[in-house]
């Protein structure tokens, strides 16, 4: 094997490596909950923010304003708080949800590829 | 974090009638967080709000301090939607036609042999300047997939934009590669996929608009029951009447409907008689008819007559948007099958993003002489093939149809789990009263004695039964009023406990009650008895009349089997499914209405808090149990059940009291319930194989694994072109269900 194709073997390899670190072991910032609702912008194929910290066991206000037309955003899904809220393009909709336990909750579109997490404490 | 962001709230508020009590609602309002202005208009009962507190603790605060309050707001205006929708779509096409008509030729040159060669100066200019067209081409047509991808990839997220940005990126970036430094490629791999890149980014665009303009007809129930809202209402203030928008319609208001017209919102009739059409909503085909004091839906239609009624629910509180909204819901909810689906769509993009990976290093390292063509070409066509919103699609597409396809007949489905549940009954529980029967008693046969007829025995009857208050008596009354009978009024009217009544009738003395009565004031029957007999055998309560000491006849009275019982219930059978009734009646009654109506299992004479223990010992038995009762006595009997089914008609309804809420009165509505419910499971399997099939047999050979086979690999052209249909077809089979018709009653 010649240092180019040695070179393109690891290349490769170390892709896969990180492709499992980024999409599996890590993620990203996660945004603190102020007093009021907390607005989450639906563009571009994402949730913004998408990791947000709420308080557990307290009824938060999720405020969703979505700018994306596409017909993947049009819902929003929490499971854990049996949420399905329809989100119109460029109107606020406001979801209010209690989360019980702290710990992670997902909320994405009704095909599971927006995603977000609440991060109840 | 901006949470700044502010809006209006108006509400009509019920309950105030002076200064002092616009102050109290005034401060209730503002004392709720995000109130930043709040002013309450006494005149018109309305408060606006401006702020950042949603409405429904506004809502919260002004009945915490005594009143009532309702959102002023119409349902969601659907022509806005659907103008976006369409200029979503009209750029979709365009930016399908502007990328295919660039790739198009270049791909016809490319077998055609019409480009230079990357060898000459010549060549390599022609191949730098149609990558950058291409380039702005891909810019025009696809920058939504890679700024999708971008951002997606900054929050540690992946998705069909990753794989369409990845697949099109790389096939550009090698064929600029190529075009700029080919001799660092050797001569066999030095190929551009300029036309891959812009015809598949093309056809992705295609895809989404048709899948765009399907999914449109997907939510054709809700589009339905959001347009039986009327865009006006004619209310009389101080005396006139003025035509104003929906939304201004306020608690407690008074509003005239005329004939042919919509019922704006939900009320009470005040004034007035007609019969109203509640088809759309209950799916009953019969008009009812409502007069003084009766209640009517917004949405339904007044067919005959002029009335005049009070608002009492308004905007989101009515009945029509409470479907709204319970059907909104259920269609966002997945049944268990649907669960596994979606953890394998939470994976699947890094696994195909591996996947690709793989099948580079695999040719790289395998390939021969052409292994960095082929290297690419095949990862390319793995990232473009792959599609995780065929996998996504398959349950919500086809819940989204089946549980509006059963919203239009009448019937509510609180959730995808219901609906999968009631495809596992194996036996149905039917309570007896209310749900069998008509819940009502009414006069079932009328025996003249020798020498009397049914008229003046039912005259009599209903004579001597107007003072009283006994609901037999209503049934008799309603009888006579059904046949235009004038009834006598009685006089010296006397009920005797355990026995009956007496009173003078049309100057004679009548008697109506049991054979005990009758033995008592020694009056004969003898003549009646056979047919008493007979009539109790078939659960008829039989009541003896005699009129100045002489037996005139006997009068039947029952509660009705439902007319539809009996062919619901064959429509049980043929399913498949064991028919229990349960009842707290005596055995002898309630095995005479199962004979009547064909069940194969009668449980009498429980006690209604006994009724949940019984459908408990159903399910030990191994049975997969539906109860269906009316919702409000039968609550924990429908909770225990599998799957519960509340039945009413109309605004009788206690809207998601159970799994599944029959909105009219008919047994058709379970029979019915479940075989949408089995049709759309159905559907569900067929996406979900399809999809299943289509990637992980559609990524394998993407990847080339036939190429040792056949020599052949997979255009990533064609690829691209198959993920884009597979979603289109997923979307297009669950609209078959729309053309779905339960059997009903034919059947």
């Amino acid at each position: 094997m010649s240092g180019a194709e040695l070179a393109v073997n690891v290349a490769g390899l170390a892709l896969i490596a990180f492709i499992v670190w980024w999409f599996w072991l890590s993620h990203g910032r996660t945004e603190r909950a102020g007093a009021g609702p907390v607005e989450i912008v639906v563009a571009d194929g994402v949730y913004s923010p998408s990791r947000v910290e709420v308080p557990a066991g307290r009824p938060v206000v999720l405020r969703f304003i979505r700018r994306d037309p596409s017909p993947c955003a049009e819902k929003v899904l929490i499971d854990a708080a049996g949420v399905a809220a329809e989100l119109p393009v460029g109107e606020p909709r406001e979801v209010v949800v209690t989360l019980p336990e702290p710990g992670e909750y997902e909320f994405t579109c009704d095909m599971r590829m927006y995603r977000g997490t609440l991060v109840a404490r | 974090m901006d949470t700044s962001a502010e809006r209006t709230v108006r509400l009509s508020i019920s309950g105030m009638s002076c200064a002092g009590c616009v102050s109290s609602v005034e401060e209730a309002l503002r004392a709720v967080p995000g109130v930043r202005e709040a002013s309450v208009n006494l005149a018109e009962r309305t408060a606006v709000v401006t702020g950042s507190a949603p409405a429904e603790a506004l809502i919260e605060a002004v009945r915490g301090a005594g009143y009532d309050a309702a959102e002023l707001t119409g349902l969601d205006d659907d022509e806005r939607k659907e103008e976006q929708e369409r200029a979503h779509y009209r750029r979709l096409m365009r930016q399908f036609v502007v990328a295919t008509a660039w790739g198009a030729p270049l791909l016809a040159g490319a077998y055609l042999d019409w480009f230079p060669e990357f060898e000459t100066v010549g060549g390599r200019l022609f191949w730098l300047a149609t990558g950058l067209v291409t380039a702005a081409v891909m810019y025009y047509s696809g920058r939504h997939f890679f700024i999708g991808a971008w951002k997606a990839f900054r929050v540690h997220n992946a998705n069909m934009d990753t794989l369409i940005a990845l697949g099109t990126g790389n096939a550009w970036l090698y064929s600029m590669g190529v075009a700029l430094f080919p001799e660092a490629v050797p001569a066999i791999a030095r190929e551009a996929y300029y036309d891959a890149a812009a015809i598949i980014i093309g056809f992705i665009n295609l895809g989404q608009a048709l899948e765009m303009r399907a999914r449109g007809r997907t939510s054709e129930a809700i589009r339905r029951l959001i347009g039986l809202q009327p865009k006006t209402a004619r209310v009389v203030r101080e005396g006139r009447e003025l035509d104003v928008p929906i939304e201004e319609v306020g608690l407690d208001e008074t509003i005239r409907v005329r004939p042919g017209e919509r019922i704006p919102v939900d009320g009470v009739i005040l004034e007035g008689r007609s019969s109203v059409d509640e088809s759309m909503l209950t799916g009953e085909p019969m008009p009812v008819e409502k007069g003084p004091g009766d209640e009517v839906i917004g949405g339904t239609i007044n067919v005959s007559g002029t009335f005049l009624y009070q608002a009492k629910r308004i905007g989101r509180d009515t009945v029509l948007a409470q479907i709204i909204e319970m059907v909104r819901r259920a269609q966002a909810t997945k049944p268990p099958i649907g669960r596994l689906v979606d953890k394998v769509a939470s994976v699947f993009v890094p696994v195909v993003l591996i996947v690709a990976v793989v099948t580079f290093l695999a040719w790289f390292n395998l390939g021969g002489e052409e292994r960095l063509s082929y290297a690419v070409v095949t990862s390319v066509t793995v990232l473009v093939i792959a599609c995780p919103c065929a996998l996504g699609l398959a349950t919500p597409i086809s819940i989204m149809v089946g549980v509006g396809k059963a919203a239009e007949h009448g019937i509510l489905i609180r959730n995808g789990e219901a609906l999968q549940r009631a495809c596992e009954l194996t036996a149905v529980v039917l309570d007896k009263t209310g749900t069998v029967t008509e819940g009502r008693p009414s006069v079932t046969e009328l025996v003249p004695a020798a020498g009397c007829t049914e008229e003046e025995l039912l005259r009599l009857a209903a004579g001597v039964e107007r003072g009283s208050e006994h609901p037999l008596a209503h049934a008799i009354l309603e009888a006579a009023a059904g046949r235009g009978i004038e009834v006598p009024p009685p006089e010296g009217f006397e009920a005797i406990a355990g026995h009956g009544v007496r009173a003078r009738v049309e100057g004679r003395t009548v008697l109506f009650g049991n054979r005990r009565l009758m033995e008592r004031e020694g009056v004969d029957v003898s003549a009646l008895e056979a047919r008493a007999a007979e009539l109790a055998a078939r659960a008829r309560t039989a009541m003896y009349l005699a009129a100045d000491g002489r037996a005139m006849g006997l009068v039947a009275v029952a509660d009705r089997i439902k007319p539809d019982a009996a062919a619901a219930i064959r429509r049980m059978h043929a399913r498949g499914l064991r028919v229990v009734m349960l009842t707290g009646d005596q055995r002898a009654t309630a095995e005479a209405v199962a004979r009547e109506v064909g069940v194969d299992e009668v449980i009498a004479e429980v006690l209604p808090q006994d009724k949940a223990a019984k459908v408990a010992e159903l399910q030990a038995r191994g049975e997969v149990v539906a109860m269906v009762g009316d919702g409000i006595n039968d609550a924990p009997a429908l909770a225990q059940a599998d799957v519960g089914f509340a039945i009413g008609t109309g605004t009788d309804v206690a809207i998601e009291s159970a799994d599944v809420t029959l909105m009219r009165g008919s047994l058709h509505g379970v029979a019915d319930a479940i075989e949408i419910s089995r049709a759309t499971l159905r559907n569900i399997k067929q996406n979900l194989f399809g999809a299943f099939v289509y990637n992980t047999l559609g990524i394998p050979v993407a990847a080339g694994v036939l190429y040792p086979f056949t020599g052949m690999l997979l255009n990533p052209i064609l690829a691209g072109a198959a993920m884009a249909m597979s979603s289109v077809t997923v979307v297009t089979n669950a609209n078959r269900l729309r053309l779905f018709r339960p059997k009903g009653a034919e059947a």
